[in-house]
């Protein structure tokens, strides 16, 4: 039963469209069609969008919709104008009306009729974008249905949908240059218009936002600046879109107007992240996002890890002058840095900024105390990284020595390095020696001891590169230990076992029980 | 013989020819002297002095023996081969040759020409004692008997042999004479003797052997029904000897020492005093060596081997290429290259002997002096799986201690003494299930009893397997609910004792499950991001690998991994709840026993028992500790560990956490949560306590312990413990008091001064002097060998022009000799024709003088 109703509905929809399609008298029929586009049954506006969409693609592409600033619909009807006129007038409010309502589909709960919808429009977009319904104001102007195109873009960044599969469709369309200029508009648009005067913005229109503008990436060479999704005739110099200096303006306007608003911690990061790849090379003035950056870094944590290395682009190739870049740097040092995320990067980072042989021997000197210390908290995978990275620090910086080679110094009663100080000039690094680095040579792991008691013959060794060890996984680990193979066989343990707890003198048995 | 004094011989020869040219004092006509143009220093001459005369007589010497001997046999067709073994091989030295021709003539003769003749085995031997001798020993008598028959030679034959040859002169200086009836030859003669004395030796023999067929068939009978016979044995015995001559009682004596078997010196007994000083140097060896791979010196030792260093080193690091060479060393008298591991093999060997021949009083008295009450039943039933082995005569001592024990024997003797080794983890599985635990260790035991490595070929084999097998119970059992931890306890004997005969699949099993346990969590932590603490197989697995292999080394294929694992668990898994927090405590506890001896530094650790102690915190404002990775300063988790009731505090006893616990199985109420947190606290920092004795040595102890410091002052301050707990802690702060701090600045060890660089002379291979440098090796290689063709070249032509004139000399000479020959026999004709016209003539004049 249900197919045949179907069926029927959908001819009968066949059916309007051709009457619609053949002659003006039976224009009425619209109503219908657009009728069922307000249906409840997910099935029926398919069909509908379908139908809509033959419907006005046909109209576009026979221009019997009305080109130029469209006059209200009741004037028109009212006034004498002829009945072409009056017809296409009419029909292009239809039209209006059925973008609208594509565009409220956006937001539908079906994703099958959300992606037809969208699919829909931007055929609309495209055959808009060839037959114009806006006069040229001059020859040869650039035209693109720029409304429309607003309202796609608006619709896909929802207040109250999170439309990450959506965005993954569009992300296709960005392929073409036209339409991610004109997104990157319309999207810096729409986030002015949703942020003004809304102080409290829904976090899922952030993730949107966030996930159509990381989707936006911009071709490295001006030459390429020709796929485009509206074709035309022919390219022209003068249109903006062709020149990739107008790309990267608007992105820097997209990038900026997102970035200005005050964004939640997660996103920022998705964001640093980011940044020094896929934003930072592509903006017209990559030192605007200085605010961003310093703002980022001063936030303290993860966060302040991650901008490191947009900063770190900024002061490299833009000149950017960080006061107390070191001090901020020391003051990241805690005891959580070997456990994020990102900490390859941040010591990546910490390398490059340390490798300068012009850096006073005082700051070196308190950053190899201070990640010292911490290793005093560091899981084996993280100390086979810093302790490689400590002696390279004291192999750079000969005058740095004397933390671990004091020849003739006097007995201390306490170590004389202030961990709590935030300056490290005034952290007294330089008195002190790396006790901790020889109470690690008594750590459990073979090759973390081997690694610490570098510093005992550090001065004829040659600096290391860390940069293998900068990803080294404590699975990574487990799995080379695993491998490694003795030379001789496996020694075993001589005292016979008991019991599964131990003997008794074990801490096991003292302090568990098996029942 | 003769072979050898004939390549003597050769070999003497040229000998002889070059001693002649380094004669001290030669005929100075003979020597020619190539003057020379320049003294060169340092070159060699080597064509100062020849000796003309003597090269040449050599060349004609070896022409006439290669190139004449060819000439003359050029038209003749037959060869003559040489099939002496390996004549020509110049491979092989002429002692081998004559070996080997021995050899070969030795199987010549001892090859079987007739299968049927059985007699020619080779010589079978028995103490060393030919049999063949024995035998003939036996048969004295006969074998006399036998020689006196054989002694005595027909006439004929010795007629024919010695002194009877005048018959035979005889006969033949008849032979010219009397031609009718002719005698046989000599040879006929021989011939016919030999056949005939062959014949008889031939019915002797058949003789001999039928005797011997009846004797060995009345043997055959008389066995048979010997058994009947039993009690008339002596009897029967003197009716055999009846047939035989009596031995004589001396000479019974003299064969009883000679096959009697000779005692071998053996040790004498060890003393008690003795044993236990044997085993307390074995234990102290062991100890010395565990220290050994504690510091892992030997790691050291192998990189500080003095290696070879050119003059060219450029000491940086560079090396061309690792030597592999495995140096045959010797350390403490014995061959370095074995190593441990025929150590370990002949330990667990000998662990297994004890456990298998071990009298009861052994057992008993080892059980007894390590004190261990409880396990008192692990002997008493160790001792009762061997007793059905050896029969029931041995009547269990303590069957009458106690009604119950008995019940249990009588369950006991139900099982069946043989398994077969489980081939796959199920049929272990069901020939352990629904067993009680004591009869599942027996079942265990006898499994392995049965299939010892020294039983059977397969063994190893199905040993090794069963440890993994047993590894894999282990692990479901601890994954049961609830689980039967004293199962695990009981086996972990039988885990370690496999273990102890073979380490390298052990481990390799260890590390299998490991591993996957690991592989678990990443995938986790990938994931989630984070991971949960795993279930008790886990731990139950770290615990046994801890005991099976020395936790102590600085290096262990088993235990380094190991303790990467326990580590990941206590910095990847954030202790969301009670039993979190217990399974925790009992990893720290683990770790905290692997590192006891070697007093090692774990970072995570500490970090976890201050993770604890922070989250038993009940008000977190004012203290100096930031917790790190797994647990979080704040969030639902961070006051898991506080008391939520003051009331509980009170009813709170000190007691040890139930491993059981855990498992998880019981979901428990409020009071005992409370008690339970109190527990965890309680371990925790007994746990404390012990790091803080264990690290006192660190350098930086105090930086270590210095959030320990204001966590504890904290929890002191706080005052809502139980009074145990507020004592425990204070001891812990005065404890690190007592600790001062001397910070000695570091200093570096002296490195060896750098030798300074030193530069080898570029060595340049001259071939040639003159105009043949300063061209690339290739060139130099292919002008050489120009060169060399060309000398060649012109020495092979001389060679050849010289065989020529050589051959014509020889053909002349061949030529002059026919010619000579003819004119000799012309000469004679014509002296004969001379001779004869002469006498002719002669005759003429005779008739015509008539």
């Amino acid at each position: 039963m249900e197919p045949d109703g179907r069926g029927d509905a959908r001819r009968a929809l066949g059916r309007l469209l051709e009457a619609v399609l053949a002659s003006r008298g039976e224009a009425n029929a619209v109503f219908d069609i657009l009728a069922v586009l307000q249906s409840e049954d997910q099935e029926e506006i398919q069909d509908a969008v379908r139908a809509c969409s033959r419907l006005f693609g046909a109209l576009l592409e026979r221009e019997e919709l009305f080109v130029g600033q469209l006059p209200p619909e009741e004037t028109v009807m009212a006034g004498s104008q002829g009945p072409t006129r009056k017809y296409k007038v009419w029909m292009r409010h239809r039209y209006q009306s059925c973008c609208n309502r594509l565009v409220e589909l956006l937001a539908h709960s079906s994703f099958q009729v959300k992606e037809l919808a969208l699919s829909t429009l931007m055929k609309f977009v495209q055959l808009e974008g060839i037959h114009p319904l806006e006069k040229p104001k001059w020859e040869g102007n650039y035209l693109f249905p720029r409304q429309l195109f607003k309202s796609v873009v608006g619709g896909l960044l929802s207040q109250e949908e999170d439309h990450s599969l959506l965005l993954s469709q569009f992300r296709e369309y960005l392929e073409h240059d036209d339409i991610r200029y004109h997104t990157m508009q319309a999207a810096a648009d729409t986030m002015a218009r949703v942020t003004n005067g809304h102080p409290e913005v829904p976090l899922t229109f952030w993730n949107n936002a966030f996930t159509l503008l990381a989707a936006v990436s911009l071709p490295h060479q001006d030459s390429d600046l020709s796929s485009f999704y509206v074709k035309h005739a022919q390219l022209s110099d003068k249109w903006k879109v062709t020149h990739l200096k107008e790309h990267r303006k608007a992105f820097q306007r997209m990038w900026l107007g997102f970035l200005k608003h005050k964004l939640p911690l997660s996103l920022c990061k998705k964001v640093l992240v980011v940044m020094h790849d896929s934003i930072l090379p592509h903006l017209a003035q990559p030192s605007l996002m200085i605010d961003f950056l310093t703002r980022a870094y001063d936030i303290g944590g993860a966060v302040s890890l991650l901008a490191l290395n947009g900063l770190f682009i900024l002061i490299h190739k833009h000149n950017l002058e960080y006061p107390n870049f070191y001090q901020k740097l020391y003051g990241l040092l805690d005891p959580s840095i070997f456990h994020v995320k990102y900490r390859a990067r941040f010591f990546h980072l910490a390398d490059l900024f340390l490798s300068s042989s012009h850096l006073p021997a005082y700051l070196v000197a308190a950053f190899a105390k201070r990640l010292s210390r911490l290793a005093l908290t560091a899981p084996p995978e993280a100390l086979l990284m810093v302790l490689p990275f400590i002696c390279n620090l004291l192999r750079r910086h000969p005058s740095c020595r004397v933390l671990v080679h004091r020849p003739r110094g006097p007995e201390l009663d306490s170590d004389p390095y202030d961990p709590g100080e935030e300056d490290p000039a005034k952290s007294r690094a330089l008195e002190s020696s790396l006790w901790e680095l020889q109470a690690l040579q008594r750590h459990y792991h073979p090759e973390v001891s081997k690694a610490a008691s570098v510093i005992n013959q550090l001065p004829c060794l040659p600096e290391v590169s860390i940069a293998p060890l900068l990803e080294l996984t404590a699975f990574e680990m487990f799995e080379r230990d695993l491998r490694k193979k003795g030379p001789e066989a496996v020694p075993l343990e001589f005292i016979p076992a008991r019991g599964l707890l131990g003997r008794r003198d074990d801490l096991c048995a003292q302090h568990f029980t098996l029942s | 013989m003769g072979k050898a004094k004939a390549a003597g011989a050769r070999t003497k020869a040229p000998a002889g020819a070059r001693g002649g040219r380094a004669r001290p004092n030669p005929n100075p006509f003979e020597v020619k002297v190539n003057r020379q143009k320049f003294q060169i220093l340092g070159r060699k001459t080597r064509h100062d002095v020849g000796l003309p005369g003597v090269s040449r007589a050599r060349a004609i010497q070896k022409r006439t023996q290669t190139l004449l001997k060819e000439y003359k046999e050029r038209e003749k067709s037959n060869v003559f081969t040489d099939r002496r073994f390996g004549e020509y091989n110049s491979s092989m030295s002429p002692e081998e040759k004559m070996l080997k021709r021995f050899a070969l003539e030795q199987q010549r003769q001892h090859e079987k020409k007739n299968i049927y003749n059985l007699n020619e085995d080779e010589e079978l031997t028995h103490y060393g004692q030919s049999l063949a001798d024995i035998e003939k020993h036996n048969d004295i008598v006969d074998s006399d008997s036998d020689t006196e028959e054989r002694g005595a030679l027909s006439a004929e034959l010795t007629a024919a042999h010695f002194g009877g040859g005048g018959l035979l002169h005889k006969k033949t200086a008849q032979l010219p004479g009397g031609d009718g009836e002719r005698p046989k030859s000599r040879r006929e003669l021989i011939e016919e003797l030999v056949a005939k004395s062959k014949q008889d030796k031939r019915e002797r023999q058949a003789q001999r052997e039928d005797a011997l067929e009846l004797t060995e068939k009345l043997d055959q009978d008389w066995k048979e029904i010997q058994a009947l016979l039993a009690h008339k044995a002596p009897k029967s015995e003197n009716r055999d000897k009846k047939g035989k001559p009596e031995p004589d009682a001396y000479d019974m004596v003299v064969r009883e020492l000679g096959f009697e078997m000779k005692a071998q010196p053996s040790n004498r007994m060890k003393t008690e005093e003795e044993l236990i000083r044997e085993e307390e140097e074995r234990l102290k060896n062991l100890e010395a060596d565990r220290l050994r791979r504690m510091l892992g010196k030997d790691e050291d030792e192998n990189t500080k081997k003095p290696k070879h260093v050119s003059a060219d080193d450029l000491s940086d690091g560079f090396i061309l290429d690792k030597d592999d060479r495995r140096l045959l060393s010797y350390k403490d008298g014995k061959m370095n290259v074995e190593g441990e591991q025929s150590e370990a093999a002949s330990d667990g060997e000998s662990a297994e002997e004890e456990g298998a021949n071990s009298s009861e009083g052994d057992t008993e008295g080892s059980s007894g002096s390590d004190g261990h009450s409880d396990l008192e039943p692990d002997a008493d039933s160790e001792e009762e799986s061997e007793r059905p082995k050896w029969g029931q005569r041995r009547a269990p001592r303590n069957r009458s201690t106690s009604g119950d024990l008995e019940a249990r024997e009588a369950a006991r003797t139900e099982l069946p003494y043989t398994f077969a080794a489980p081939e796959s983890y199920e049929e272990l599985k069901s020939l352990l299930s629904g067993k009680s635990v004591e009869e599942q260790f027996l079942v265990v035991e006898r499994i392995q009893k049965c299939n010892h490595p020294s039983l059977a070929v397969g063994n190893k084999a199905k040993l090794e397997k069963l440890f993994g097998f047993l590894l894999e119970y282990v692990g479901d059992v601890a994954t049961d609910n609830p689980p039967d931890l004293r199962i695990i306890d009981k086996l972990v004997v039988h885990l370690y004792n496999l273990c102890q005969m073979f380490p390298e699949s052990a481990g390799d099993s260890i590390k299998f499950v490991l591993r996957d346990a690991m592989h678990e969590m990443e995938g986790m932590i990938e994931a989630k991001g984070r991971a949960a603490f795993p279930g008790l197989d886990v731990l139950i697995y770290l615990k046994i690998a801890g005991m099976l292999f020395p936790t102590s080394d600085f290096w262990h294929p088993v235990v380094t991994p190991t303790l990467v694992c326990l580590s990941q668990l206590l910095t990847k898994c954030p202790v969301l709840s009670l039993q979190d927090a217990v399974k925790g405590l009992f990893v720290c506890c683990v770790f905290l026993d692997y590192v006891s001896l070697s007093q090692r530094f774990v970072p995570e650790l500490i970090n976890f028992l201050l993770g604890i102690l922070y989250i038993a915190t009940p008000n977190k404002q004012s203290q100096g500790y930031i917790p790190v990775h797994p647990f979080r300063a704040l969030g639902k988790n961070s006051e898991l560990l506080v008391v939520s009731d003051e009331k509980d505090t009170a009813t709170w006893q000190t007691r040890s956490l139930a491993l059981l616990w855990a498992s998880g199985l019981k979901a428990p109420t409020e009071t005992e949560a409370n008690h339970t947190r109190l527990s965890c606290l309680a371990v925790c920092l007994s746990l404390v306590k012990h790091c803080v004795l264990m690290y006192a040595t660190l350098p930086s102890f105090h930086d270590i312990t210095r959030p320990l410091k204001a966590l504890l002052t904290e929890h002191l301050a706080a005052g809502s413990h139980p009074c145990e707990l507020q004592e425990l802690s204070q001891s812990i702060l005065t404890e690190m008091e007592t600790h001062g701090t001397h910070c000695q600045p570091l200093i570096c060890e002296k490195s060896k001064p750098v030798p300074l660089k030193m530069f080898t002379p570029r060595l340049v291979k001259v071939l040639e002097f003159g105009r043949k440098q300063g061209s690339t090796k290739e060139e130099q290689e292919r002008k050489r060998l120009i060169h060399k063709h060309k000398r060649e070249f012109k020495g092979a032509v001389r060679e050849i022009r010289k065989d020529n004139q050589f051959l014509a000399r020889m053909q002349l000479s061949e030529i002059m000799e026919r010619d000579a020959e003819r004119k000799r026999k012309v000469k004679q004709l014509f002296n004969s024709l001379a001779t004869q016209e002469g006498e002719w003539k002669a005759l003429k004049r005779k008739k015509f003088k008539k």
